[in-house]
């Protein structure tokens, strides 16, 4: 009785014990120690660029880790923290971020957070009117790694000279004498530079400046002709504007449109990330060129899901009765029916694409000559409903031995005296199938079947392998196809055709997320309502 | 006697008439089959017979090649193929080895210790599948544009990036399979590890990981099939042809001209999906136990 007594409860026995050796603990410090310091390094790194979200989460995920492997409490989740850092990181920032973005203009135009944009924009160069306009020559450091050297001549005659970052005088350089244009026939350590070379490089001598950093040069573009150049643009905190040098005029930051912009409304480029509220959920919901194909995408994105389920459910079955196990030589036909679906979807449905070809492929040449029909016929890849027969098609040919496997091991696990208790009642085959097999399978396989729609819902392959979504849709405000899906619509805005509209693509995106919840939600109430009806 | 045997004639033709029933039945049957397996088999057929087809492009194809040639192998591997095929398998391979190693831990310590919070953090793993990687890709093409511009091996274009998201679902994919695996080991095997003065990870490493090495490799297998078929997010990720996954090789080197580069295309088609059938043949019982179960509990 004492010595049961004695015996610590499991779970807790092992807190107790756990690495309290001085070594273990001091690699745990250690390790987070290190592990803070990169984090916290990263962090900064990303305000100071403007990437606030993802700093927020690597900072959430380094206070996770600290509590990990600081409280002693939670040492049964050491051994899951790498998997918890990936989950965080790659699986729920994500979707918070999609959220994030689709309140954002982030896209094409608007790609970078405010502190970059200006960055980029102060960047920017121009020529002075007042600033003086040097000719030039260069001249090569061949020894220092091929640096180039200009020898630059004011309109007024001063000459001097400057390499990136320096400038010298004649004396400094101990130049030779100046020949008739007022170039040095020699310096030492340098070379001139033939004409020919010259050209030859002109594009990495163009990129470079020259000289002090105050009075940096640059050459103007145009022959023999270098400058002063001035940064264009200057940031202004306090008017929170960007201000024109060169045209004297003031871009005030418009945090509604994401836009440096001036009085008269003209646009910086680069604009930068704002969040711009609802509009892009407004612009498919209330504005009708961009309802339009979206509703009927959705129409057909539901439609292809269904019949694709039904098809493939129903085709899968069928075979599971007809075969039974009692047909000799049934297990090696389910062996080979099984291979289409071990081969890469990206090949099969390459390879169908070669066989539906119209002009030349095997199938439209078979029925072109059974039906009689010109070559090209049927349009597999040019007539929407051609199209949509076609996918469906080839996703049922994808999907079937699967519900065939489930089928046949849920068929296997019905009782076989229930079909005598039925046989002897009179019930007819169909009768028996009907009343008995039906509901049985659809308890074991009914979730299956709403998580088949959901993946099939999102087939982005076979959609955008096959016919990329064509035929195109006419008279649509964006790209859309009559064979998209809402999955491919939204590749196509994000990365197709050089759109990249992120933040209306990700809108769209949390209406898919929506319909997933709602029939997950569906799905679970289900399954409990099978799971009562059978217990 | 007379109505005797009438009576044994009328069963014998009774018998004789469920025999002729019975094997016209099976005749049925095997009908139904050959067109199934005409259905299912014939692009795969179609597409082997191709690549040994000497035309080279769509049209002009013969069921029975002739004669059988090879150079649509040897055109193929003139490309990258050699270079993409290890692609996908270094991608594949080292994805499947750490997401079998995080799931296989973070299994053990679902099944053989109690926390608070740990039947919330089963759920919150569970739900957290509702939301497919696929509807995330412009959320993930904009993580490993900021993280590449620090962590230049994990940016875009890079196979480093690539891993980095697929490690995202791991925890959510197979952890529930594991843990009901784990759960099936007795918990005497861990007591007596813990009487003898082991550790976990040593009672982990040493007394369990051996027992569940079998369901470790399927998972492994699935996730290594996952990525390696996978086309979405390389399509997103890599843009440099040295760096393409096969999937996405076969897909641009077939993507421009078609119908003359069918032979070649089938060649490397056949080449990219020998190794994933081949497993997939062997390890069938696994797989699809493997499959079924996992989809049941997601």
């Amino acid at each position: 009785m004492a010595a049961i007594e004695v015996q610590p409860e499991k779970g807790q026995s092992s807190q107790r014990e756990r690495s309290t050796t001085v070594t273990g603990t001091l690699l745990r410090i250690g390790g987070l120690i290190i592990f803070d310091a990169f984090a916290l390094f990263f962090i900064y790194l990303l305000l100071s660029d403007g990437y606030w979200p993802l700093a927020a989460i690597i900072g959430l995920i380094t206070l996770v880790m600290n509590y990990i492997f600081l409280s002693p409490a939670a040492y049964p989740m050491r051994w899951m923290s790498p998997g918890l850092a990936f989950m965080l990181l790659i699986s729920v920032y994500p979707i918070l971020f999609t959220i994030y973005i689709s309140f954002t203009n982030f896209g094409a135009s608007n790609l970078l957070p405010k502190t970059q944009a200006i960055e980029v924009l102060e960047a920017r160069t121009f020529l002075p009117e007042t600033g003086a306009t040097l000719t030039y020559t260069v001249f090569v450091n061949e020894a220092n790694n091929q640096e180039f050297g200009l020898w630059l001549i004011a309109p007024d005659g001063t000459s001097f000279f400057a390499t990136p970052g320096a400038e010298f005088t004649a004396e400094e350089l101990g130049a030779g004498a100046l020949d008739a244009n007022g170039v040095p026939t020699s310096i030492p350590g340098w070379r001139m530079l033939t004409r020919a070379e010259t050209v030859r490089n002109i594009s990495v001598i163009s990129a470079t400046t020259f000289g002090l950093e105050e009075s940096a040069v640059s050459l103007t573009g145009r022959l023999g002709e270098a400058a002063q150049l001035q940064p264009r643009f200057v940031w202004d905190p306090a008017q929170n504007a960007m201000i024109d040098k060169r045209d004297n005029i003031t871009y005030f930051a418009d945090a509604e449109t994401g836009f440096f912009t001036s009085a008269d409304g003209a646009r910086l480029s680069p604009g930068y990330q704002v969040t711009i509220g609802l509009q892009n959920y407004q612009r498919f919901l209330t504005d009708p060129s961009f309802r339009g194909p979206l509703l009927r995408i959705f129409a057909w994105n539901v439609t292809f899901a269904l019949l694709s389920v039904l098809f493939s459910f129903g085709l899968g079955l069928m075979i599971a009765i007809v075969f039974g196990r009692t047909m000799p030589g049934q297990r090696i036909i389910k062996s080979l029916l099984i291979i289409p679906f071990a081969v890469p979807q990206v090949i099969t449905l390459l390879v169908w694409r070669g066989i539906l070809n119209p002009l030349e492929g095997v199938i439209p040449n078979l029925l072109q000559s059974v039906f009689n029909q010109p070559v090209g016929w049927p349009p597999f890849f040019a007539d929407p409903t051609w199209v949509k027969v076609a996918l469906i098609v080839i996703n049922v040919w994808l999907a079937y031995p699967y519900f065939m496997l489930i089928s046949s091991g849920a068929l296997q696990a019905i009782p076989t005296d229930m079909y005598e208790a039925a046989d002897i009642d009179g019930a007819s085959a169909w009768q028996a199938f009907r009343n008995l097999t039906l509901p049985l399978l659809l308890v074991a396989v009914g979730p299956l079947l709403i998580s088949s729609f959901t993946v099939n819902f999102n087939s982005f392959n076979v959609i955008y392998l096959f016919n990329s979504g064509g035929p195109p849709m006419v008279g649509t405000a964006l790209p859309a196809g009559h064979s998209d899906i809402l999955i491919s619509y939204v590749y196509n805005l994000a990365f197709g055709r050089g759109l990249a509209l992120y933040g209306y693509a990700s809108a769209i995106t949390i209406m898919i997320f929506f319909m997933m919840v709602i029939v997950t939600i569906f799905q679970h109430r289900r399954m409990a309502s099978w799971e009562e009806t059978t217990n | 006697m007379t109505a005797a045997t009438t009576k044994t004639g009328s069963l014998q033709a009774l018998r004789q008439s469920q025999k002729a029933r019975f094997r016209l039945t099976l005749a049925f049957k095997y009908l139904i089959a050959a067109i199934v397996l005409i259905y299912s088999l014939f692009p795969i057929i179609w597409t082997i017979s191709a690549s040994f087809s000497p035309t080279g492009s769509i049209s002009g194809q013969s069921l029975i090649p002739n004669p059988p040639t090879l150079r649509n192998y040897e055109r193929i591997l003139d490309q990258d193929f050699w270079l993409w095929m290890w692609n996908s398998f270094k991608i594949s391979s080292i994805s499947a080895i750490l997401a079998g190693l995080i799931t296989l831990m973070a299994a053990y310590a679902f099944s053989r210790f109690r926390w608070r919070g740990r039947s919330q953090l089963l759920l919150v793993i569970l739900l957290i599948q509702v939301f497919p990687a696929i509807l995330a890709m412009v959320a993930l093409f904009a993580i490993l544009q900021q993280i590449g511009n620090y962590i230049p091996f994990l940016g875009l274009n890079t196979h480093g990036g690539l891993i980095l998201i697929y490690m995202g679902g791991t925890l959510g994919v197979n952890v529930w399979l594991m843990k009901g695996f784990f759960d099936s080991i007795p918990r005497d095997i861990d007591e007596s590890g813990k009487v003898d003065g082991a550790s976990d990870w040593q009672i982990f490493w040493r007394l369990l990981f051996p027992l569940v090495r079998p369901i470790m490799v399927v998972s492994m297998i699935l996730t290594f099939f996952g990525t390696y078929s996978d086309y979405l997010m390389p399509r997103i990720m890599i843009t440099t042809a040295s760096k393409f996954t096969l999937m996405l090789g076969l897909q641009t080197f077939i993507g421009s001209n078609y119908a003359q580069e069918w032979g070649a295309f089938a060649a490397g088609a056949v080449l990219g999906a020998i190794p994933m059938v081949a497993i997939y043949l062997i390890l069938q019982d696994y797989i699809v136990g493997g499959l079924t179960a996992g989809a049941v509990k997601g």
